[in-house]
């Protein structure tokens, strides 16, 4: 049985397709997910996050357990600042990718994947056991509404007295939306401007109608999880399950500036990760842009079209509006730059290498 | 709840035919199917000229999120294929039963197993 959001029955009078994701029943899509997909890129899209995990961590020592749990040095981020970040096993595989907020000195929010908070809850408050620090997951407690695209400050700046032009990209702050106690963060996973917006559960339909009305002469609309996944593919953002895993350490993933092997104390995968840093990997994470119409997809293999020889293989992949092209991510051999197909069942479809990201907003 | 017309006839795999007409059926894809597949974007059909047996994968409607298999729902020879949904797959979502068929097929053989539209209404009852 799917969990819900508390904003289920907007998204049902909506007419949205409700999908099973990572347990939760989300919205796929309300209409036409092309036209979600552009009005994020040109105007504004309303996104339910509300999946996703919020753990706390407070205490005097909250940025030192922070700092021994995860890769990042959370101890040295200002107040009112956030930062991307991972939590690794101890032999460097990527259990998560976290976005860390410091809401006060003693007090960090992290957010996790739906599909891992409940374990990235339980090594926080394993990891932070030896500091003065508590870990406590408050997902139940909140939920996340996102507004993204170029009119999202225009919209939220109508419902708000915040200072949204002086909130830079990757910091929060504390406010009101329409009256409702929110941290408004300048977040988002889409590749444009955007604000996400953490509120208590119960003010979440609320929310989101406010913004609805706000939002409605400005080419707001709702987008679902599919636009989500075409938005943060274009921007060449990695998504757990897909780029990033277990299996994966953050540099096999071209994301190894997010290990900060200079902070104070030791740090869950430090030990791994250390003789990494300047081991080039055996395959990178590149983008791939097919010559043809057919969809490269998660899964399917990168070969050399001469031999079929294996040489990558794709996380994740989908028609790519802002190209009118399919895109896809794909881990393929470092020493292969051109010449590639896709096996598409069964097929040698060639597509160009290229680097990520895709696509990269004006700003 | 889209429309399922009365006057087609289904299969499991959510196609519809009509005819025959002169011994040419038309084949699409069913409304239901093309809001579940969501925006296509690429249709590959099969050849006109050639021929093809029941229940063969002879095309790929590819959306969003998924691809799925065009399956030929009678046996025959491949009459004609609708260019216009080659060039706009949004076709397949904004008029199914019309401007987005598919391929037109001279019927040798009609499987027995086609589906009325109250048997295909059922199968999407218990799809949905």
């Amino acid at each position: 049985m799917s969990r819900s959001t508390p904003l289920r029955e907007v998204h049902e009078s909506l007419g949205a397709t409700l999908t099973d994701f990572a347990g939760w029943l989300m919205p796929l899509r309300y209409g036409s997910e092309s036209a979600e997909h552009n009005a994020v890129r040109t105007a504004a899209g309303l996104f339910d996050l509300s999946h996703m995990g919020e753990i706390f961590v407070t205490g005097p020592q909250a940025g030192e357990a922070l700092d021994h749990a995860l890769v990042g040095h959370l101890s040295a981020l200002a107040p009112g600042r956030a930062r991307y970040t991972m939590i690794c096993a101890p032999d460097g595989g990527v259990l998560d990718d976290l976005i860390v907020y410091r809401l006060a000195a003693e007090e960090f929010l992290v957010v996790a994947n739906a599909s891992n908070y409940a374990r990235v809850a339980a090594e926080l408050a394993e990891r932070a056991a030896g500091f003065q620090a508590d870990v406590e997951d408050r997902s139940d407690r909140y939920a996340l509404v996102a507004i993204q695209g170029p009119r999202a400050e225009e919209i939220l700046g109508t419902l708000t007295d915040a200072d949204l032009p002086s909130l830079k990209y990757y910091a929060g702050l504390p406010g009101t939306v329409a009256g409702i106690d929110a941290l408004i963060a300048r977040t988002g996973y889409t590749g444009e401007d955007g604000f996400e917006l953490f509120v208590a559960a119960g003010d979440a339909v609320a929310l989101w109608q406010e913004l609805a009305k706000a939002g409605d002469a400005h080419g707001l609309r709702p987008a679902g999880l599919s636009a989500r996944d075409t938005l943060r593919l274009e921007a060449g953002m990695p998504l757990y399950g897909n780029e990033l895993n277990a299996g994966l350490t953050p540099f096999d993933a071209g994301l190894g500036r997010v290990v900060k092997f200079d902070k104070p104390g030791d740090f869950v995968g430090r030990a791994a990760l250390a003789p990494l840093k300047d081991v080039p990997p055996r395959r990178r994470l590149v983008g791939l842009v097919a010559r043809g119409r057919r969809v490269p997809r998660h899964g399917y293999p990168v070969v050399l079209p001469a031999d079929g020889a294996v040489v990558g293989e794709v996380t994740s992949g989908a028609p790519s509006q802002s190209l009118g092209k399919p895109i896809a991510m794909a881990y393929v051999d470092t020493e292969v730059s051109e010449g590639v197909a896709v096996d598409i069942r069964g097929s040698h479809e060639p597509v160009d290498l290229v680097d990520l990201p895709f696509y990269r907003r004006n700003t | 709840m889209s429309s399922i017309p009365e006057e087609l006839s289904y299969t499991k795999e959510h196609e519809w035919v009509a005819g025959p007409a002169d011994g040419v059926v038309t084949v699409g894809i069913t409304a239901f199917a093309a809001d579940a597949l969501g925006d296509v974007v690429y249709v590959q059909l099969p050849e006109a000229g050639a021929t093809v047996e029941a229940g063969d994968a002879v095309g790929e409607v590819e959306s969003t999120k998924s691809v799925s298999d065009i399956y030929a729902p009678v046996s025959g020879e491949v009459t004609e294929v609708n260019q216009a949904v080659v060039d706009d797959p949004s076709l397949v979502n904004s008029d199914s039963y019309g401007d987005g068929w598919l391929f037109r097929v001279r019927v040798e053989n009609t499987p027995d197993d086609l589906l009325t539209a109250e048997q295909y209404t059922a199968v999407t009852t218990a799809e949905s």
